[in-house]
């Protein structure tokens, strides 16, 4: 693909665009955009939007902070609801079945009119676009978003423990036994038998599922179909992967017991209380201004192949938007995404920058240069997976969620946990089959 | 006075050391939390008495959420509830105190109800209500439901049948009218109970937070309970240096508030308990 | 008494503006939940429609509402009597000439002008396991870390504690005032008479503060039902359902899954809780509390 050749024919586009527009009024959009993760990134969009309008001065762009991720698909809902739905929106990946459901949203396909434009939507790591696209009708897929604050599971591992068990320090577990052997390593007890540093953990409150897909992928198993109206949370790939988790706390007694706090799991590495943990890519930069120690970034380990799910937010586009409004939005995103503007937001907040081209901007070279860890999250996104998302899917989700931690913490073996989570998750599902 | 014997003596010290124990206890988070906010984060869980102070979890608790748009909009929302309320209650007290009229008792018992039954209780409800008002996602519809206060109703009624008759009659003898009697006689000498009532409904209301959760959505309307919660769980996990600065900076007036005025705080609360 | 037509039209006139926002959001929600858990909840296109008992039906067969049901039966079994307990004996402590007892009032009520959601975040460091302050201090005794809400079996009690240290201090206030109100006499003429102190309290101050505790004892239940706010944070309602009570989990089915027809017939239970509560209330308390 000629990249140059389609950001030139992008731009001119844009610029053709906004001589044509300088003439009529400007354009108004509304944008919900939601936080989740720290840092000034109110003042980040902001001042994103303001140098595009800079560029397009035939566009007015109006950024609603809108809370959380929750509070964003709640806002969403209640504005459609109630006919005043923004233009724009990012949203979870997992959120687009309700807004389809909801018949909230347009597809891209639709709007998408130039070559410039498709080739755009082309551009995109296919791993970030199994969360934004469903089976379509006549064949092919609809994309319904555009990839923007997106991240992945990663596992990080403190050195220091690895040297001091007799490990190589710069060497992370591979595969499952090699995860299982190390963290029986890395795990160390005191006299009265109390264990005082565990060797791996992987947290299981709030969005267990979420952690569950790091296994149940590199087990060669997938959760749902493409189009939201399957589950296979009782086959015996996924049974498996549970069963490993399990096993890590309750037969090898080398991962911590009960449900792990996601929230605490970086401050319990922090604390040198765990050698390795695995949480979101959107952490790095948290790990690597408060780890007092060297740590590394790998891929998760493999079992019958390498994976992970993806995860995170994407771009929106509204039914309620005009035609105007819908190819200003285009043009906005088209923006928002340019390899610039993707690798710039990636340095700037730890997500993962969601094209190929954004990865070989100079300013990405420079900061993986000094910082490598960022291409752990690029290399390991050839083996991702959409994150789980159904139709009803926060239900569906409990469903599951409930299932993993009934097992984890020894209510129910694997096997009849998941399947009373797919019984649940048939019975929620079967009005959309 | 009893004179303490031996035994007593004994007894006595062990009361003091466990309600010394238990007020410790009792004091803990807050002494955890004050801690924490004012040391580096390396510090937030060993508790060194060399530890270096410092405002730094201030500054990045303010910058990281629109902290100063929360305080005014939980300021906002106290006071229309506040003020709402005193006026509803003043108005419904009096009528019910001082007057007879048919329907006044099962009316009283309508309106106690609500003491049973809290407006969290209703959210579904109510949600849908004011959907259907247009004001989801407003601080009056965080604050309407409450409004209308059976406790503050049930409060000043009581108050005010203390008040003596021959006040009221010399009232109007200087030529008040029913509602000039209310204002001039009965709201000066329920002031008491109102400072009472209000303590009680400002640390109510700063404090509520499902409602407030559930009907707002945005930062220009969300009070600080339920910034505080956004703020907190981010997908990057917990910091508790910067969270337990955020948890003194919004609870700093009503915790400042409460240790100047601490003796007027509880007293408050002890009138507005007396039934 | 104010009498007459004319007055009795200003009352009313009085007493309206409370009335029309008690009736819209307090008895209008009551039937409305009533009458909503008997429709559908309308999705996209589809409106909704009178299913009869339909929301029922998959409540009941919902084994979450009943673990729910149960902890919060649990939840309250564990948070009344302790709160009431404590309340009652710090009033006592804190009345007694114990050195620094206006420093103790302070702290034991310091919890009740804290905000539950900022307080619960102090709380989950209390309970984090390994250097969390309980493991620390558990430590010195040679005990090991104990995950203590992410275990099915202490995460209901963690939160049950965290509602007695919220709760306590606040109803210890209302004992306060009643113990004020107990004539001195009383005492005075029990210490002649020689009666102890244990003696004097099981046989005079308890039997006077009866009308309080029922008070009391009245708010907890309805907190026991109400207060939920720490589960957002400390728990979310895990470990697999084991700390969600009824209106976290109505919250859940409401404006999580936005599923309004079975949580309007989950409210209907919870309602029925608080009126056999109130009706409880008004059993017991015939004699004893008077709202004239």
């Amino acid at each position: 693909m000629n990249l140059a050749k389609i950001l030139r024919t992008t731009a001119m586009a844009a610029a053709f665009a906004a001589m044509a527009g300088a003439a009529q009024a400007a354009t108004e959009l509304t944008f919900y955009y939601p936080i989740a993760v720290g840092g000034a990134v109110t003042k980040i969009i902001d001042g994103m939007t303001a140098d595009f309008e800079k560029a397009n001065p035939d566009i007015k762009i109006k950024p609603v902070y809108a809370g959380s991720y929750q509070d964003t698909i709640t806002k969403i809902m209640t504005a459609v609801k109630g006919g005043d739905a923004p233009q724009l929106a990012v949203a979870l990946s997992t959120d687009m079945f309700t807004l389809i459901d909801e018949d909230a949203i347009v597809p891209f396909d639709e709007m998408a009119k130039t070559d410039a434009d498709k080739a755009w939507m082309k551009s995109f790591y296919p791993g970030f676009m199994a969360n934004s696209q469903t089976p379509a009708k006549a064949g092919g897929m609809t994309t319904w978003g555009i990839p923007f604050q997106r991240s992945t599971i990663v596992l990080y591992w403190n050195k220091e423990m690895f040297k001091e068990a007799g490990l190589d320090p710069e060497v992370p577990p591979k595969t499952w036994a090699e995860m299982t052997a190390m963290a029986t390593k890395l795990t160390k007890r005191d006299a009265s038998g109390n264990v005082t540093q565990w060797g791996v953990q992987i947290p299981s409150s709030g969005f267990p599922y979420w952690l569950f897909q790091g296994l149940t992928t590199p087990n060669d198993a997938m959760l749902m179909n493409a189009a939201g109206t399957e589950t296979y949370f009782d086959k015996p790939g996924v049974i498996e992967a549970l069963q490993y988790w399990v096993d890590l706390s309750r037969k090898e007694k080398v991962h911590p017991p009960g449900i792990v706090e996601w929230g605490t799991t970086p401050k319990d590495f922090f604390e040198k209380k765990v050698a390795i943990i695995w949480t979101t890519t959107g952490n790095l930069t948290n790990v690597k201004d408060n780890a007092k120690f060297p740590f590394g970034v790998g891929m998760l380990p493999a079992n019958k192949r390498l994976g992970s799910p993806t995860g995170g937010g994407n771009f929106y586009v509204f039914k309620k938007a005009s035609p105007e409004q819908r190819a200003a939005a285009l043009r906005f995103i088209e923006w928002m995404t340019s390899p610039e503007r993707a690798a710039a937001w990636s340095i700037a907040t730890g997500y993962v920058a969601v094209s190929p081209a954004a990865w070989e901007t100079p300013a990405m070279k420079a900061y993986v240069k000094d910082f490598a860890a960022p291409l752990v999250a690029r290399d390991q996104l050839q083996y991702a997976v959409a994150e789980l998302s159904t139709h009803d899917n926060q239900r569906v989700t409990k469903a599951l969620n409930d299932g993993l931690q009934a097992a984890l913490t020894g209510a129910k073996s694997p096997a009849d946990a998941m399947k009373d989570a797919q019984r649940e998750a048939d019975r929620i599902l079967k009005d959309y089959r | 006075m009893t004179r303490l014997g031996g035994e007593n003596r004994l007894s006595f010290s062990l009361e003091t050391l466990g309600a010394w124990l238990l007020g410790l206890l009792w004091l803990a988070p807050l002494l955890y939390a004050v801690w924490t906010a004012f040391h580096p984060g390396e510090y937030a869980t060993n508790f060194v008495l060399t530890a270096p102070l410092t405002l730094q979890n201030f500054v990045a608790a303010w910058n990281a959420a629109p902290f100063a748009t929360y305080f005014v909009n939980t300021m906002v929302l106290v006071s229309f509830i506040l003020i709402g309320q005193l006026v509803l209650s003043t108005l419904a007290a009096f009528a019910f105190a001082r007057f007879a009229f048919s329907g006044r008792d099962l009316l009283f018992y309508l309106v106690l109800i609500q003491l049973m039954i809290t407006p969290d209780v209703l959210a579904v409800e109510n949600y849908r209500t004011m959907y259907a008002l247009g004001l989801v996602d407003t601080i009056t519809a965080i604050g309407l439901p409450y409004i209308a206060s059976a406790f503050g109703i049930f409060l000043l009624r009581q108050t005010f049948k203390t008040v003596p008759r021959e006040l009221e009659d010399a009232a109007r003898v200087e030529g008040c009218g029913t509602l000039g009697v209310l204002w001039r006689v009965y709201v000066p000498l329920a002031r008491p109970t109102y400072i009472a009532y209000g303590l009680v409904s400002v640390s109510f209301h700063w404090n509520n937070f499902l409602w407030p959760l559930i009907i707002t959505n945005s930062v220009s309307t969300r009070p600080l309970t339920v910034g505080l919660s956004v703020f907190s769980s981010t997908d990057q996990g917990i910091d508790w240096s910067v969270i337990t600065a955020a948890t003194l900076m919004t609870s700093a007036p009503l915790l400042v508030g409460f240790l100047l005025f601490q003796r007027q705080f509880v007293q408050s609360f002890m009138r507005a308990g007396i039934r | 008494m104010l009498t007459g037509r004319r007055n009795a039209f200003l009352a009313w006139l009085l007493v309206l503006p409370a009335s029309v926002l008690l009736v819209v959001f307090t008895h209008y929600p009551v039937i409305g939940t009533a009458w909503h858990s008997f429709m559908s909840t309308p999705r996209g296109r589809r409106p909704a429609r009178f299913v009869g008992l339909e929301n029922y039906q998959t409540m009941l067969a919902d084994p979450i509402f009943w673990k729910a049901f149960y902890n919060n039966l649990i939840y309250a079994a564990g948070t009344i009597p302790l709160s009431v307990a404590l309340a009652l004996a710090m009033a006592v402590l804190v009345s007694s000439r114990i050195p620094g007892r206006g420093l103790l009032r302070m702290a034991y009520f310091t919890p009740t002008v804290l905000p539950m959601i900022a307080v619960a975040n102090i709380w989950l460091f209390f309970y984090t396991p390994g250097y969390g302050l309980l493991d620390q201090f558990l430590a010195l005794f040679g005990l090991g870390g104990t995950n203590w809400l992410g275990s099915p079996d202490t995460a209901l009690w963690c939160v049950i504690v965290v509602s007695i240290w919220k709760e306590a201090g606040f109803f210890m206030i209302f004992y306060l005032a009643a113990l004020q109100q107990i004539p001195p006499d009383l005492r005075e003429a029990a210490a002649i008479e020689g009666s102890g102190r244990w003696y004097f309290f099981r046989r005079v101050t308890l039997p006077l503060l009866m009308p309080t505790t029922l008070f009391i004892t009245i708010n907890a239940v309805i907190n026991a039902f109400r207060l939920v706010d720490h589960i957002f944070i400390l728990t979310r309602g895990g470990p697999d359902n084991a700390t969600s009570v009824l209106l976290f989990y109505i919250y859940e089915i409401g404006f999580k899954f936005w599923d309004e027809g079975l949580a309007s017939a989950m409210t209907i239970v919870l309602l029925a809780v608080l009126a056999a509560t109130a009706i409880a209330q008004f059993v017991f308390a015939e004699k004893r509390v008077h709202y004239q």
